[in-house]
């Protein structure tokens, strides 16, 4: 095509409130067009991957909280199922600290997926939406903190099982909680799915093809809303996910409506998995038999000498892990997360890297707006579900 | 098709170019000259079913021969398997053909493996850095590299 129009280059971002965090987008513009998208990235680089070099195991999983902090217990979960696997203690989690996990794991999943629906479309105009989902995302923050002490960054499942058991009376909140939530999610689609303006904003926008998200190495609800259907916790179950009975979401529509859609069935399987797992839920032990691992109990720490010394050991010194290198994926809301560690057999890891699912999801922006409106930018981001958190690491 | 299977015909195809298998945790990984890294990569995706680049990145080695190892994380869609590919790079000679033609995927990736560890990608069709301003000196995940930076004082702990 011959170069007959002028294009104009805009910064979207850093400060911008539609990029979710410090993503600026450099945007060439013929109009409202948008003729090349080029992401810039790193604002947030705090060298997690250097830092966890220099840190014991036990010490490096707070830093895998602050990777995606929408969905921390995720990251959580990664990085403790690479160490047990390093470890070769992945039969050896209890029972009921597999279902503890899942449990929480699917939690965070609808914590996460009630941001992206309220940001999304607080982004497109629909300001309403907002307001309920951050409701309904208390009550999980409120569970957290229940059951970690803190309200995002929850540092909460350890090698071996968890850190403490549920408190008492938990599981009847979680119980109502899910019980409650699909009558919510009726209430987002009620304002959002019959909504013409919404419908005109999403549908046809942000189009991407099965074919290329696999060659852009897209996951999670981004790409099951291109047709693939592929979901870890099927078709590579962990902590038990085999056992449960729910449905991997495939929309065929490969637009920003697809995925839309995709993510509501999710949360609705969500609720299922989390109802199956308080079904599951029996008293029990909460960590593994692995004294060399795992830290013992409070109570042995506090009254007894030999309890001080084994608390004390694990902590300054750590454990060792035999030479080797291990890499685990688990299904993150936002796609596949996986942490590929190496061993030299110290107490640190040799070297650990992460894959970030928004990272990677995010190189396919570019592809999925070049050629439509630059007020489509603003709902490509939003519906790829990026945290710049774990973008730039 | 297993990983076995697929390790098998690697070795008949590639022969030489095959330098190791290793069975860890029931993963494998196959160590490969990186001379042939992007046939191999193009076989492994078009004949082996390894379609999805999970991950890429690379591990310094410090202190050994060849330093760095560039690692490839594989997953094939269709068995629901997964194949790590290792490749040896020297430090004398540090860079490799890239792979972002058989995955589009690998593109960002090498960017970040050039800009944190220093791994030349011959042949990028974007070949900057991704995480760290342009003007940036170094490669922080290099061991050699210190973790407070290199214009600083290590941390010496708390002192009263």
């Amino acid at each position: 095509m011959a170069n007959n129009y002028e294009t104009m280059t805009i910064n979207m971002g850093p400060q911008h409130p539609s990029t979710h965090g410090v993503l600026q987008l450099v945007l060439e513009l013929d109009g409202e067009i948008v003729r090349k998208a080029t992401p810039h990235i790193g604002f947030l680089h705090r060298g997690v991957e250097k830092l966890a070099e220099h840190r014991t195991y036990h010490q490096v999983l707070p830093l895998t909280d602050r990777l995606d902090y929408l969905a921390p217990m995720h990251n959580n979960l990664g990085y403790v199922l690479a160490v047990e696997k390093l470890l070769g203690l992945s039969d050896e989690i209890p029972e009921r600290a597999q279902v503890v996990r899942v449990m929480l794991a699917e939690l965070t999943r609808l914590k996460s997926h009630l941001v992206w629906l309220a940001c999304h479309a607080l982004d497109i105009g629909a300001m309403t939406v907002f307001i309920y989902a951050f409701r309904e995302r208390e009550h999980i923050m409120n569970i957290y903190e229940k059951v970690s002490g803190a309200r995002m960054t929850s540092n909460y499942f350890r090698v071996g099982g968890l850190s403490a058991d549920l408190p008492a009376g938990l599981e009847q909140e979680i119980r109502t909680f899910v019980n409650d939530m699909p009558k919510h999610i009726a209430t987002y689609e009620g304002l959002l799915t019959g909504n013409k303006i919404w419908q005109k904003r999403i549908q046809g926008v942000g189009v991407i093809s099965g074919e290329d998200a696999i060659d852009l190495g897209v996951t999670g609800p981004s790409l099951r809303g291109s047709g693939v259907d592929w979901d870890l916790r099927r078709d590579q179950p962990y902590s038990g996910y085999e056992n449960y009975d729910f449905e991997v979401v495939v929309e065929q529509g490969c637009d920003t409506w697809a995925r839309y859609v995709a993510r509501l069935k999710e949360m609705h399987e969500s609720c299922k998995i989390i109802h199956q797992a308080l079904d599951k839920l029996k008293p029990g032990p909460v960590l593994a038999d692995a004294p060399k691992v795992v830290l013992p109990p409070k109570q042995d720490v506090v009254n007894s000498i030999e309890g001080l010394i084994h608390q004390f050991k694990i902590i300054t010194e750590g454990f060792k892990p035999e030479v080797g290198e291990v890499y685990v994926g688990v299904e993150n809301p936002k796609g596949e997360v996986g942490f590929y560690l190496v061993s030299d057999g110290s107490a640190r890891p040799y070297r650990m890297k992460i894959r970030p699912a928004s990272f990677i999801n995010l190189q396919a922006l570019p592809k999925m707006c070049e050629g439509s409106m630059i007020a489509d930018v603003v709902a490509v981001i939003g519906t790829l579900d990026i945290v710049l958190g774990e973008i730039d690491r | 098709m297993s990983e076995q299977a697929a390790v098998d015909k690697l070795k008949a195809k590639f022969g030489d170019a095959v330098l190791d298998v290793i069975e860890f945790r029931a993963e494998t990984t196959v160590v490969v000259k990186k001379e042939q890294i992007v046939s191999i990569c193009s076989f492994l995706k078009g004949e082996l079913g390894y379609n999805f680049l999970t991950d890429l990145c690379a591990v310094d080695y410090l202190g050994q021969a060849p330093r760095f190892m560039v690692v490839y994380q594989l997953y094939n869609i269709g068995t629901h398997t997964r194949l790590r590919i290792k490749t040896p790079v020297d430090e004398a000679d540090a860079c490799i053909d890239t792979v972002s033609g058989v995955w589009a995927t690998a593109n960002w990736l090498e960017r970040e493996c050039w800009d944190l560890m220093g791994i030349v990608f011959n042949n990028h069709p974007d070949p900057r850095r991704i995480l760290l301003p342009e003007d940036w000196e170094g490669h922080p995940l290099r061991k050699d590299y210190p973790l407070q930076g290199p214009d600083r004082e290590p941390y010496q702990g708390r002192l009263e």
